[in-house]
């Protein structure tokens, strides 16, 4: 963990060296999805509602999807560009280090920049909650921080996985935007307006239904999810992380130099 | 002319070699169109016609813009001519016995077109085949399909003719990036890839139709889906003509004093 942080510290000090730049990506993190957001809007401001979800249902959601996905872009960055290391055959160098592989390429890349789109999922999540009528108890209050919590483990978890197959693969996956990006997109809406199969698909295989409809239901009281337990959950997405992690220690095992 | 037609050939052939990345592009925006139509069908709920836009025109609208992605976004870039003015290299380039305008539009609109070709077929097939609901539709008549043709090359045309701003924009910053992410933010939200214009309110729509945007995606694809009767279309037409020649010209004379004022960055 100590390491961790001095890994932060060490990308948190030369982003900032170039000061403006960093602004500039900043507010550009914060602009692009806004867009997508004001789409949104309009949208509702033409149908009322979306499959009898109201807009600041969906903009709870949409914000907090936004605020996982931008800390683990953030945070887990390293794994998103690590084919480049592959490629290169600088990984050889990791491995002769004395601390975990997982560690060291979480370590190599970190995007402070994406603070801005935290901030606008903030902005998001606080317009969905303002316009929606629930008692918060400590437990939803909870049940909120838990979806972040979940939905960042489950990010994560697969920019692992799309990172181990570059050992293989040497290149990086396209297709893996399907799954990150296309993630993002998706459960920024109730995975309940989707059609059966994929609506299975990302709750049982990739589980981002238990970050998404799940506990969104159970905030607002909506059965059959409105019972307490449903409140913990998204922590169910944290777990995500393991399978992910043996998957990798099982792709470094098989790692071979491209010797470059 | 028969230069550049030449160039555009070469540059074209250049770009066909790329299959197997339009493999991964083909899926993602295959993927990307199904939600996309799966999340307005799900707004649409169970009326079939909203404001004049029927849920058949709006999928065949989403399955298009997805097909010919590579006409209508701005994000697209060529890296080489961003460093060809970082790097000074460009200095190289205005040895070239051509104008430089007319060469870099070229390239630009090849790689788009390359883009496309490998693209376009695979999905628009795989669409025409899918379940009802998200069955991509025919064209309304042959005469709508030929105008589609045409209202879709004169919006690529458009379309390059607007990112031509973003690279001469770099003559100034020496950075891309900023004047890419506003150009792609605005443009797109305004060409209707965020949502489609036709589900936009009325007020935003009297914008849109004063800017260049909708002439890029929007107005083909209700060509081919019959949204906008073949009558409207030839005027349409007649606009985006207007819109290019305007475009290009201003594009032509902003290159020329970011040349008379270039520094070669040297290095």
């Amino acid at each position: 963990m100590r390491i961790f942080l001095r890994y932060a510290k060490m990308w948190l000090k030369s982003q900032m060296v170039y000061k403006t730049s960093f602004i500039l990506l900043c507010i550009g993190q914060f602009f692009v999805p806004f867009f997508v957001f004001v789409g949104l809007y309009l949208l509702f401001d033409r149908f009322d509602t979306l499959s009898g979800w109201s807009f600041s249902e969906i903009a709870l959601l949409y914000g907090v999807v936004h605020m996982a996905f931008s800390i683990s872009e953030c945070l887990v960055r390293g794994f998103d560009s690590f084919s480049t290391l592959v490629r290169t055959g600088d990984f050889d160098r990791l491995l002769v280090r004395p601390l975990p592989t997982a560690l060291q390429v979480l370590g190599s890349k970190f995007e402070f920049t994406r603070i801005g789109r935290l901030l606008q999922g903030i902005i998001i999540f606080v317009i969905g909650v303002s316009g929606i009528d629930v008692q918060w108890t400590l437990l939803k209050m909870s049940a909120v921080a838990f979806m972040v919590i979940g939905a960042t483990f489950i990010m994560s978890g697969l920019f692992i996985i799309f990172a181990t197959f570059s050992f293989w693969t040497i290149e990086g996956l396209e297709i893996a935007n399907i799954f990150t990006d296309g993630g993002r997109e998706m459960t920024q809406y109730p995975l309940l307006i989707y059609a059966k199969p994929i609506q299975k698909f990302f709750t049982f295989i990739v589980p981002f239904g238990v970050v998404n409809y799940i506990p969104l239901m159970y905030l607002l009281d909506r059965g059959p999810y409105d019972h307490p337990v449903y409140a913990f959950i998204p922590l169910m997405g944290v777990l995500f992380i393991l399978p992910s992690l043996l998957f990798w220690n099982f792709g470094v095992k098989h790692y071979k130099s491209t010797g470059s | 002319m028969r230069v550049y037609m030449a160039l555009l050939k070469l540059r074209v052939y250049h770009g066909l070699q790329y299959r197997i990345a339009a493999l991964a592009g083909i899926a993602t925006q295959f993927f990307w169109g199904t939600i996309m139509i799966m999340v307005f069908l799900a707004f649409y709920g169970d009326s079939v016609s909203v404001g004049g836009f029927s849920t058949t025109q709006l999928v065949t609208y989403i399955w298009l813009q997805q097909a010919f992605l590579s006409f209508i976004v701005l994000w697209l870039r060529d890296t080489e001519l961003f460093e060809l003015i970082r790097t000074g290299n460009i200095a190289y380039e205005l040895c070239r016995p051509l104008n430089i305008y007319g060469f870099w539009y070229t390239k630009l609109i090849a790689t788009r077109i390359a883009n496309a070709m490998l693209r376009c077929m695979p999905i628009l097939i795989v669409a025409m085949f899918i379940p009802e609901k998200y069955r991509m539709s025919l064209p309304e008549s042959t005469e709508s399909f030929m105008l589609f043709a045409v209202t879709l090359l004169l919006g690529l045309a458009i379309n390059v003719a607007i990112s031509m701003f973003i690279y001469i924009s770099v003559f100034v910053t020496l950075s891309p990036m900023g004047s890419l992410l506003i150009f792609s933010v605005v443009g797109e939200f305004f060409a209707g890839l965020v949502i489609p214009i036709p589900l936009m309110p009325q007020w935003l729509r009297n914008i849109v139709m004063v800017l260049p945007f909708r002439y890029v995606g929007d107005l083909p694809f209700r060509v081919y889906s019959g949204n906008i009767p073949p009558s409207e279309a030839f005027l349409g037409i007649a606009i985006q003509i207007i819109w290019l020649t305007a475009l290009i010209l201003f594009g032509k004379k902003l290159m020329q004093s970011a040349l008379k004022h270039l520094v070669v960055q040297g290095g």
